[in-house]
């Protein structure tokens, strides 16, 4: 049982693992209003449709129920799990962020890297965390990602990777940023070897991660209603002072404007994944 | 050196200090400019082109911000739209295929934020900058001469040598930002900024950059002078190295490594 837990609803946790005013229970099953069709939707169906809504809203999902659904059964073989940042900068309050997130999210950091299969395929897939301070890139998200695309190149492996992301985590500063640069570099000795690399972006994708690997993939897929942009749109509105258009950074706008390759719902992503996979094995060999 | 941090970042910020194109006036000769990036629009807030160091051509690049209000108007503060780094990608490139190297002088508080920047792809433009420049195969020399804003300043210093003058700053974010997303209070400018090690020795430390600049004698022609004779020592020692774009994937590489622990 206790493998099942993370697929329980961890109603104290909000984004970013900043914890809420604990939710209203009645006396029958525990609901999640959605957003978008603004309905109370019962928590046993979203569990079972992936965390989507009948009317299509994909809500956040944590990386390792993520594997679950990607992966084949049995196949994720986790890498580089004890890796973890170590306050290099000295920054005030954030051990004791970092102490409250690991705890609330039971992750040590904001991506789960590993080898897979996917529809029988091997790959090596990483998923971001958004639950882990929203998915922030410090210095051991960088070493991770970048330890995954070398491992890549030395086992000649395609790489899927799941992205979600509010950017560089600052706590970190310029080490922060540097992981730009530095998964960017690998990124680029993967794709100079002929390996394939997949990224999904799913909400929200943006600041330095989209500035670096999730906008370098060979393919760029999307979940639908993502937020994927460089810059906060709040932040946009104040200093252009102008309204954003309609649907402004959803992945359907980015689409439009020609940044990504297609826009695949949840229920379709591990076919289409796979399907992708094999069209690009041309006979490699896959250790 | 007595300055604090946010002390620094306002003398990084000052609208008399030189900018991009007071480096590549008094530096280099015979500089022609080069404008666009094939794709879209010409971007003011960043100047390109080719010049003589010395007697050898190299490529120069560079984030300006402007001097009077009507300049920095012009040049949008210094804060790129995505066809800059595009414009600057395709300099880079077309040093390489003449195998000149690039020299890049980045001043900015960040790529520019708005809608149409967004709409043209800011985050891609920046990120294919990142992935092309790890692997260009002509030596890179960047100089941070003021504000080091970020992805935006990243983008032109994916560099074999960054070097930064005394008084710049390099930084992940504004420290005005930092403060707000963090305690709510840009006022607490001060403390982000001493904590989010952005100062030209905090970058030394961190091994971000492998050179300060003496600011004594800034704007001055020996300033200039000096900053001529260590680009041409350095551009030497770079055309001579056979693994430069090896050493250029370890320098950034080992950035951070320290800073992760293994349990």
């Amino acid at each position: 049982m206790a493998l099942l837990n993370f697929l329980k609803p961890k109603n104290q946790l909000e984004e970013g693992g900043r914890t809420s005013a604990p939710v209203q229970r009645d006396a029958g099953e525990p609901e999640k209003k959605c957003p978008n069709c603004r309905k109370d939707i019962p928590l046993s169906r979203l569990w079972a449709n992936d965390l989507v809504c009948p009317c299509g809203y994909h809500f956040r999902m944590k990386a390792r129920q993520r594997i679950q659904m990607i992966a084949d059964k049995g196949s994720f073989h986790e890498l580089y799990s004890n890796m973890k940042a170590n306050n290099p900068l000295n920054f005030p309050g954030y051990n004791d962020k970092i102490e409250t997130v690991r705890v609330a999210s039971s992750e040590t950091e904001a991506v789960v890297c590993g080898t897979a299969a996917i529809g029988k395929q091997k790959c090596c897939l990483f998923v971001m965390e958004s639950y882990f301070m929203m998915g922030s890139m410090g210095s051991a998200v960088g070493e991770k990602i970048t330890s995954l695309f070398e491992y890549a190149v030395q086992y000649r492996l395609p790489v899927i990777g799941f992205t979600v992301s509010g950017g560089a985590r600052m706590q970190e500063g310029l080490l922060s940023l540097m992981q730009m640069a530095k998964t960017s570099a690998a990124v680029k000795r993967h794709s100079d070897a002929g390996l394939l690399y997949i990224a999904v972006l799913t909400d929200p994708t943006t600041g330095g991660v989209t500035a670096s690997f999730a906008m370098e993939a060979d393919i760029i897929l999307a979940e639908p209603g993502a937020t994927v942009g460089f810059a906060g749109a709040r932040v946009i509105e104040q200093t252009t002072k102008k309204a954003l258009p309609e649907g402004f950074q959803k992945s359907e706008f980015v689409l439009e404007h020609g940044f990504i390759d297609s826009i695949v719902p949840r229920s379709n992503q591990k076919k289409y994944l796979s399907e992708l996979l094999k069209m690009h094995h041309s006979g490699r060999a896959m250790i | 050196m007595s300055e604090t941090a946010y002390e620094r970042v306002k003398l990084a910020r000052d609208s008399k200090r030189p900018t991009g194109l007071d480096y590549i006036k008094n530096i280099f000769k015979g500089f022609i400019e080069f404008h666009g990036d094939r794709r879209y629009a010409d971007d003011p807030a960043i100047v390109g082109g080719i010049a003589k160091l010395n007697n050898d051509p190299v490529t120069v690049i560079a984030i300006e911000k402007g001097h009077t209000a009507k300049e920095r108007n012009y040049r949008n503060f210094g804060m790129p739209q995505p066809e800059g780094y595009r414009k600057s990608l395709r300099l880079m490139k077309q040093a390489e295929k003449f195998g000149r190297p690039i020299i890049c002088f980045v001043d900015t508080s960040g790529a520019y934020y708005g809608i149409g920047a967004e709409e043209r792809g800011q985050g891609q433009a920046i990120a294919e900058n990142l992935l092309e420049m790890s692997t260009l195969c002509v030596p890179i020399i960047s100089i941070l001469i003021g504000e080091g804003g970020s992805g935006g300043a990243l983008a032109l210093a994916v560099a074999d040598r960054v070097w930064m003058l005394q008084n710049a700053v390099y930084s992940v974010i504004s420290p005005e930002g930092c403060a707000s997303i963090l305690w709510k209070d840009a006022a607490k400018a001060e403390t982000a900024a001493a904590s989010l090690k952005l100062t030209a020795e905090d970058a030394k430390s961190l091994g971000v950059i492998e050179r300060i600049l003496s600011e004594n004698d800034i704007g001055k022609k020996e300033f200039y002078d000096r900053i001529r004779t260590l680009l041409t020592e350095e551009l030497k020692e770079l055309s001579s190295d056979v693994d430069l774009t090896q050493n250029r994937y370890d320098r950034f590489r080992n950035l951070g490594v320290s800073a992760v622990v293994k349990e």
